[in-house]
């Protein structure tokens, strides 16, 4: 038998290291597999585990040549100050070959707040650009053709109230709904486990959630609608197969509260998307890639029994890990960044933004946001990691931890079913918890020096300090409040009201989906402020399990 | 028995980043402090409200959203209104070196960047407790 042989051989040479190692111990804190051989994926099965690309369960990829007919959408994360200096970021990054749009908005605008707001102070424009209404919407997209361009945007509590301003931007263009390409993160649990943008309870949340699935699939059907996003988990400290086990655990929350509200399976799931991080242990990060398409097809396809391979599939956009820039040397970090984006590549990714060199210090600036978009250009162009499809598929030590990190997944689902699924796991603490755990020891082993962060804890150099960072203007939050004022008194009060009214009504009833209503209110310049207000006024504010 | 620094972790403003916030608060916790950890998204006032009621000798804010110069010292002013002697305050998060200056001129006595162990915010809590 050639597993016989090769099982005497690998024994002879685990003796033969052991007596080494005890001589010349190994560095500390390295992964317990040392050398992977066939025998640490016994019983592989090619047809079964992998398959082709483009078929189920997708191991491979969701395309059958991925990367050989058109690369990846290479879309930068961008966003700040007012609607009038990001239009000008935006139309730069396409004018530079990104590919598509992707929206940061501002605080305030994330948890449904006007900028005159006091909550607002000191926010206003910082993180992303701010959004009050539709008028800041058309200044944000002027110039650009929202049928030719596809954007996504990060918003979760009220993505429904963005999406409806996207809406009536493109119909004021003359593009109709139908036409729309794009996505909105719309993922509200992962806001409650790790990034903390939520406004309403779960309920109401889960119920805005699915109105806009069943809007969507008649609407808007090439929409995105949800981005069910591993990506602040893992920013929040999670381990790799924390964040595909937990976000896949939301999908799944999501996937059942769909269908409680009477939806077909096969009309939403082709239209759900997922977000992971692409972090620094490369060949960690495509097994991670490849496991959770393998969970998600196996979940859509035998717990929920759906048909249509197009559900089957875990299409999905990657960033690049934040949490992993070092303030410290910042330079290295472009090389970080390569790295993640040849993992992100390799793990077959739909999508991907780079970060830049500067940002753990600052938003980026023009030049440095190049140099991110720049090194997935020369990954895609340059490096041949593009060319075939899957390239690790078969190495034994991938293969092993694919199979690793998706039996650890499987673990993580089973608990949190038996906890009551992912939104009751969410309320009792149990996800946050063990994100922290991780997190903790992570920072642990940096101060030990168990895990080597170049420049920060090795390797240091005496700097000076950086130059040429992004400011935002503290001028903006006068800027914006005053442009609010401007509009809100030239508006039709009357129709405002009226449409908030209309709004308030529906929301009282379950049974109504509030995607026309908040399209309605939109259109006659109702802020976000106040379509947020309404809700907040029926269905109350979320109050977050706070432990340590 | 010499009694126990206490100390505040809070975390102003509206982002939701408290990965840092956390591990620092369990690493003063494990450092033998004891810690109160307020959550995510508190108003200047409510920070100073509860810097008041749990009596702490510590506050230690951590925000990454940009908005320190904004709340950092405000968070100072309310706490000084209130009557708030003798309490330590420090912050942390994605602070541009220049901000840092003004920020210590507002009555934080020290701010942490990313990247800082734990260690060297225990130690420093240590030296300069009131």
């Amino acid at each position: 038998m050639a597993n016989e042989s090769l099982k005497a051989k690998q024994e002879a040479y685990a003796a033969k290291v052991e007596k080494a190692v005890a001589k010349n111990p190994e560095r500390i804190n390295l992964p317990k597999m040392r050398l992977a051989t066939p025998l640490d994926i016994e019983g592989f099965d090619y047809e079964k585990d992998l398959g082709f690309p483009g078929e189920y369960p997708f191991t491979r990829g969701v395309q059958p040549t991925m990367y050989r007919g058109r690369f990846w959408t290479m879309r930068m994360y961008a966003g700040f100050s007012t609607a009038e200096e990001s239009n000008k970021r935006y139309r730069y990054l396409l004018e530079s070959g990104g590919t598509g749009l992707s929206c940061a908005f501002d605080l305030p605008t994330q948890i449904g707040l006007d900028s005159d707001d006091p909550k607002a102070e000191g926010e206003i424009g910082k993180v992303g650009v701010a959004i009050d209404s539709l008028a800041d919407m058309e200044i944000l997209f002027d110039k650009i053709d929202l049928g030719k361009v596809s954007t996504s945007m990060t918003i979760n509590a009220p993505a429904s109230v963005l999406l409806a301003m996207y809406i009536a931007v493109a119909e004021k263009q003359g593009v109709s709904a139908d036409k729309l390409n794009g996505t909105i993160q719309n993922d509200i649990l992962k806001e409650y486990a790790a990034r903390g943008t939520y406004i309403f309870p779960p309920k109401p949340s889960m119920r805005l959630i699915t109105n806009i699935f069943e809007y969507c699939s008649k609407n808007v059907p090439h929409w995105n609608t949800i981005s069910i996003s591993g990506y602040h988990i893992r920013e929040a400290g999670s381990t790799a197969s924390q964040e595909i086990a937990f976000t896949i655990a939301d999908g799944i929350a999501y996937c059942e509260a769909a269908i409680k509200a009477g939806l077909n399976v096969d009309d939403f799931a082709g239209r759900l998307s997922f977000f992971w991080n692409a972090h620094n242990n490369v060949l960690e990060e495509v097994a991670k890639f490849r496991a959770s398409r393998r969970v998600w097809a196996k979940v859509m396809k035998e717990r929920f029994g759906a048909t249509n391979p197009k559900s089957w599939m875990l299409r999905v956009h990657t960033q690049t890990a934040g949490s992993m820039l070092t303030a410290q040397q910042p330079d290295n970090n472009v090389v970080r960044v390569a790295l993640q984006t040849a993992a992100a590549v390799m793990g077959g990714t739909q999508s991907l933004h780079t970060n830049s060199k500067d940002e753990a210090l600052a938003l980026p600036t023009e030049d440095s946001v190049r140099v991110a978009l720049r090194t997935q250009q020369i990954v895609a162009e340059e490096s041949g990691l593009a060319d075939t499809v899957d390239p690790l598929g078969g190495s034994y030590y991938v293969e092993y931890l694919t199979n690793k990190i998706e039996a650890e997944c499987w673990d993580y689902i089973k608990k949190i079913d038996e906890l009551g699924g992912a939104v009751v796991a969410i309320e009792k603490g149990y996800i946050q918890r063990e994100i922290q755990d991780s997190a903790y020891k992570w920072q642990m082993e940096v101060e030990k020096k168990e895990r080597i962060i170049v420049g920060v804890n090795k390797y240091q150099i005496k700097e000076k300090p950086p130059e040429g960072l992004l400011r935002v203007d503290a001028s903006v939050g006068d800027f914006q409040k005053g442009k609010l004022a401007k509009m809100k008194a030239g508006r039709d009060q009357a129709a405002v009201a009226a449409k908030l009214a209309a709004l308030e009504t529906a929301c009282k009833d379950e049974h109504a989906n509030l995607m026309p209503l908040i399209l309605d209110a939109v259109k006659v310049y109702a802020t976000l402020g106040e379509i947020c207000g309404v809700m907040r006024k029926v269905f109350g504010e979320y109050q977050p399990h706070v432990s340590l | 028995m010499e009694k126990r620094i206490r100390v505040l972790v809070a975390k102003p403003g509206l982002d939701g980043h408290d990965r840092g916030a956390k591990v620092v608060a369990r690493a003063l916790r494990d450092a033998g402090f004891e810690v109160i950890y307020t959550g995510i998204r508190l108003t200047p006032e409510q920070i100073a409200e509860a810097a008041l009621q749990e009596d702490v000798n510590v506050v230690a804010l951590s925000l990454l959203s940009g908005a320190h110069n904004t709340l950092f010292p405000r968070i100072v002013e309310i706490m000084k209104q209130k009557g708030i002697k003798d309490v330590l305050t420090i912050g942390g998060g994605v602070i541009p070196d220049a901000d840092i200056p003004g920020l210590k001129a507002a009555g934080i006595a020290e701010v942490f960047t990313p990247g800082t162990p734990t260690e060297k915010i225990i130690e420093f809590i240590k030296a300069n407790v009131k």
